[in-house]
């Protein structure tokens, strides 16, 4: 069988576009085995990298850093890549095409993807040592070695100066070039002949925000100015940049280092030249909309294509004319659709945005601007002239609003425009519920607003959380998060799902909220909060919630005054309430460590009381089936042999479970049952919005199970290493890591700061999984708040932590000294000490139980199964 | 917890005295035992006095007093601690399953008298 001699395709020049013309033809199956043979032949001596990312090079990436996609690509059978070879001409009646060392290439179909080649203005002096371009690596290596070399003679030399240097050139390629040389320590001008900095992107205002945006950082911009000539000093290095007359604010010369030329870009379009195609008015090798030149085998793609009559010097467009050369190489008819010139940059730091018709030359179109000097923001949104449909718009300083706004062009914007620009864009702009099906709200992941719209409307997703975990989006860097939460709201809303923040019937605020209304106005009492704030008398959630938030503002005890009638029945008797209504206690034992005369006194009451025994999970004894009215006297006994209320019916600090670490264990490296106990005592009767519980384990193998607790200590052979986070219940989590090889001191303080904001910022039963997940910027969000204090409020957490473990008392010994508060465990306000008459029991494996409905009627019948219960003999001393 | 007894009660008249008013702290109930009946008692806000069945209809456990007191719209409530069904404390209709006759709490006349406390038993 033959197959029929693969064709020949040729590709001049290996950049950005010939790279995904390459990748292309590969995925769609269109190389080798009967498809074309393709031969790459590139200039540079490397396989085509990330020119755009080019600047990173400064902030330390390996030129390796900056491969794109698989180099895999280039051992494709059928693929070739010629690194360092130049083509000089192009034979269109031979098809061939010959490079500078002397070969030939024939070919059946040749690309031209030669890009362009950095504008040199034609000064005087433009070729002194000490002038550069900025277009490949190798030109950012010389320009990276040149400055230090003299950075390295001038700090030996006998005037230490530091380096200054002169960008030419103030558009988008000018400011990365600025950036670069400012990474560099370089004392950098910029030098922009238009009147303002990226004339092509941004108008007059945006102009100038991003000019006191830039000159804040230490660029010094010089606009409106024209370099005439450059000269040498007497090492024949350039040394003196010349401005033009007439320049803006009278500059004549700047003394200068280092020049770099970023002063735009023209296509490389000369080997069209020579071989007689045609080229645009301005450059660029002229193509119809299949990127086809007028010699139907030669196509031309990416910066050095003219289509629809200009170039385009952006990627996007020239990826876009890759796929489309793909296409048509194997059959396909694909045509240019136009393309979207909007950016988003990030320049020096500062935020750039432009899109549509930014500068508002559409017939009648109308500008809203939005301008904060002090800010340096500045916002500007073209209209139709209804003001009605988006054309346009420019973002300096703050482009969160571009990701909602860009998807908008061309259709209407709804409600007021001016409420995109004001600060509150941020988080999505108010109009995110008109956002088109198709917009891309996650660009990470490619998720369009439709996308989360359906996770809510057809796959039944109620919150945030599960439509993330469907729809992946917000899931990598995070940005999208407020956009995403605000569609699935509105979603939600609609659906009928009641989405409001607000507490209850008697609060329209969240609990978050509450606790800053408490905080601020002052108030002590559930009244006059629910009087000035609220309506009604509250009820069993709000009432809850702010025993909490008075408990976590101040220290006095949780049954004083009006606030006894704010708790639950276990928070109130302070004991778990257990279905047949009688309570479960559980004392303290911290880290899990107790005495044999600690397990025997408890071993006594327990017998003493009748009360059914059993281990927790958090490493403790739980005493079954106490009568409200013998908690008392239970807890006298349990506080004379040391112990202290173990907090198991609060929304508060439950355990520190701890593994028995170095001490005993061969493999621990840190003593994990001392830090616990240490734990367990700082956070005894922390009030937060839901319990908490905090583990701690000796070394990496985890016996504590640390990681399933809302904090996790894992000792390492330097000190320990944080997690927060986890919880066992409905939906277990595995906790995350926050924190390294802490020492013993910042670990703790680490620890205080997380639980202080948790405390102040959750929801109502929210525990720290969710919170996490909900609360902006996540993780590093929280980390950056405890670890390196990015809301200027640790000082204020440390302090809340320290009133909280200086005003800690024992609820239940207090209780006990005030006779006023004993009298809630009257079991019959009429009869004080009689039990429940209700009660009945029977004994299974050595010990009693709550009768089934079923014995109790057979006990009737017979009164003969049950014990206990009233009939339990008590003995009280 | 002494004192807190009448010297008698009115059985005659059908109303049993089971404390002072000023044993009650506002919107915290007690439990009272009229014969072998357990009531539960509230004091409400506005000064009002409520008095229902102690058990909890959905649990069978007797701990009605023990419910957070607090209103629903216009309705003065209380919510069971054990399963927080919440109850009207003026008619003992569970406002969660208002048309279920199994969840509901009995009401009991209650009054004010010489500073007691008074449950009306029988009626
Ligand atoms: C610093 C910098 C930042 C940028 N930032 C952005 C940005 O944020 N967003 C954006 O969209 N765009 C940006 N760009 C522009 C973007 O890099 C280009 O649009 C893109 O690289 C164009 O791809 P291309 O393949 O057409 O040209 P290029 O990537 O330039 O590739 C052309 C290649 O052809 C080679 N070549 C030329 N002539 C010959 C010949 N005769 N024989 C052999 N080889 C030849 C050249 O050496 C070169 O390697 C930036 C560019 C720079 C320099
Ligand atoms: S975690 Fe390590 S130190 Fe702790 S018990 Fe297990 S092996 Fe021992």
């Amino acid at each position: 069988m033959s197959t029929p001699a693969p064709r020949q395709l040729v590709v001049v020049g290996g950049g950005m576009v010939a790279h995904r013309l390459v990748e292309a033809l590969v995925d769609r199956g269109g190389v080798a085995d009967g498809g074309w043979q393709v031969t790459v032949l590139a200039e540079e001596p490397r396989a085509p990298y990330d020119r755009v990312a080019l600047t990173s090079y400064f902030s330390g990436r390996d030129p390796q850093d900056l491969a794109l996609g698989d180099p895999a690509l280039w051992d494709t059978p059928g693929v070739q890549l010629r690194r360092g070879e130049q083509v000089t001409e192009v034979d269109r009646a031979a098809r061939v095409v010959r490079t500078a060392g002397g070969r030939e290439h024939g070919y059946d179909a040749l690309v031209l993807a030669t890009g362009s080649s950095p504008f040199v203005p034609p000064v005087e002096g433009k070729d002194l040592p000490g002038c550069f371009v900025y277009r490949t690596i190798d030109d950012v290596a010389a320009l990276r070695q040149y400055v230090t070399e003299v950075d390295t003679r001038r700090k030996d030399g006998a005037h230490p100066r530091p380096v200054t240097g002169a960008v030419v050139g103030g558009g988008l390629l000018g400011l990365e070039a600025a950036g670069a040389l400012t990474a560099l320590g370089v004392q950098t001008h910029v030098v922009e002949f238009a009147p303002r900095l990226m004339p092509l992107q941004v108008d007059e205002g945006g102009g100038e925000a991003l000019q006191r945006l830039v000159g804040a950082l230490g660029v010094q911009v010089h606009a409106g100015t024209a370099t005439a000539k450059l000269t040498a000093g007497r090492d024949g290095r350039v040394a003196r940049m010349h401005a033009a007359e007439g320049s803006a604010a009278g500059l004549t010369h700047l003394d200068v280092d280092v020049v770099v030329f970023a002063a735009g870009v023209r296509p490389r379009d000369e080997l069209a030249r020579a071989s007689e195609l045609p080229v645009g008015p301005r450059g660029g090798v002229v193509v119809d909309p299949s990127c086809r030149t007028e010699d139907p085998a030669v196509w031309a793609i990416g910066e050095v294509a003219c289509l629809d009559g200009r170039t385009w010097g952006l990627v996007a467009p020239g990826y876009t004319m890759a796929e489309i050369v793909a296409d048509q190489l194997l059959g396909g008819a694909a045509e240019f659709p136009g393309a979207d010139l909007s950016t988003k940059l990030k320049l020096l730091g500062v935020d750039v945005a432009s899109f549509g018709d930014a500068f508002g030359t559409s017939p009648g179109a109308l500008s809203v601007v939005y301008g904060d000097p002090v800010a340096g923001v500045y916002k500007k949104l073209v209209l139709s002239d209804d003001a009605r449909t988006l054309l346009g718009g420019i973002l300096v300083g703050d482009a969160s609003a571009y990701a909602g706004l860009r998807p908008l062009v061309g259709r209407e914007l709804g409600g007021d425009p001016a409420a995109w620009l004001l600060p509150e864009g941020a988080e999505g702009g108010p109009a995110s519920a008109e956002l088109p099906d198709d917009a891309a709200v996650c660009s990470c992941n490619n998720v369009t607003a439709g996308s989360i719209r359906d996770a809510v409307r057809c796959d039944g997703c109620a919150d945030l959380g599960a439509v993330k975990a469907c729809t992946k989006a917000g899931t990598s860097c995070g940005s999208c998060l407020p956009l995403v939460k605000k569609l699935v709201t509105t979603e939600l809303a609609a659906a009928g799902v009641s989405v409001s923040s607000a507490l209850c019937e008697h609060f329209d605020v969240s609990r978050a909220q509450l606790f800053d209304v408490v905080r601020v106005t002052g108030i002590t009492s559930f009244s006059e909060l629910v009087d000035r704030h609220g309506r009604g008398r509250g009820c069993d959630i709000c009432k809850p919630v702010v025993a909490s938030i008075l408990a976590s503002l101040d220290s006095r005890h949780v049954l004083d005054g009006e606030r006894a009638t704010l708790q639950d029945t276990n928070d109130h008797v302070m004991a778990n309430i257990q279905k047949d209504g009688t309570y479960s206690v559980v004392p303290r034992i911290p880290g899990g460590e107790v005495t044999p005369e600690g397990l025997i006194a408890i071993g006594e009451v327990a017998r003493d009381f009748g009360l059914y025994t059993k281990i927790t999970g958090g490493q403790r004894i739980d005493l079954f089936g106490a009568r409200m009215e013998l908690l008392p006297a239970i807890w006298e006994r349990l506080v004379a042999a040391g112990f202290e209320s173990g907090h198991a019916y609060g929304k508060s600090l439950r355990t520190v479970k701890s593994c028995v670490g170095s001490t005993w264990c061969r493999y621990g490296v840190q003593d994990s049952v001392a830090l616990a106990i240490a734990l367990e005592l700082r956070y005894r009767g922390l009030r937060s919005p839901h319990k908490i519980k905090l583990g701690v384990s000796g070394c990496a193998r985890e016996c504590a199970e640390a990681r399933g607790k809302d904090v996790g200590v894992i000792a390492t052979d330097n000190g320990w290493n944080l997690y927060v986070g986890g919880n066992g219940g409905f939906t277990p989590r595995h906790a995350k890591l926050l924190a390294e090889d802490l020492d013993t001191e910042t670990l703790v303080r680490t620890i205080d700061r997380f639980l202080v904001y948790y405390v102040r910022t959750a929801d109502r039963l929210q525990r720290t999984a969710p919170w996490l997940e909900e609360i902006e910027g996540g993780l590093d969000h929280v980390r950056a708040v405890v670890l390196e204090d990015s809301l200027g409020i640790a000082a204020d957490l440390d302090a809340a932590m320290a009133d909280h473990v200086e005003g800690y008392t024992d609820e239940w010994r207090a209780t006990l000294e005030d006779p006023e508060k004993l009298r809630r465990f009257a079991s019959f306000v009429n009869a004080p000490d009689s039990p429940d008459p209700s009660l009945s029991y029977v004994v299974e494996r050595g010990q009693p139980r709550p009768s089934t409905a079923a014995e109790r009627t057979a006990g009737e019948a017979t009164g003969a199964v049950l014990v206990a219960g009233p009939r339990l003999e008590v003995f009280s001393r | 917890m002494t004192a807190t007894l009448p010297p008698e009660t009115t059985a005659q008249t059908g109303w049993t005295a089971v404390c002072r008013y000023t044993d009650l702290q506002p919107e915290r109930g007690v439990a009272a035992l009229v014969g072998d009946q357990q009531i539960a008692v509230f004091r409400l806000f506005d000064g009002s006095l409520h008095a229902v069945g102690h058990r909890d209809p959905v649990s069978g456990a007797h701990v009605i007093a023990r419910g957070l007191v607090g209103t629903r719209g216009d309705a003065p409530t209380v919510a069971s601690p054990m399963y927080k069904q919440v109850f009207d404390l003026r008619t003992g209709v569970c406002l969660d399953a208002p048309d279920d006759s199994a969840v509901r709490l009995p009401v009991h006349p209650v009054r004010l008298r010489d500073g007691w406390v008074e449950i009306g038993s029988g009626g």
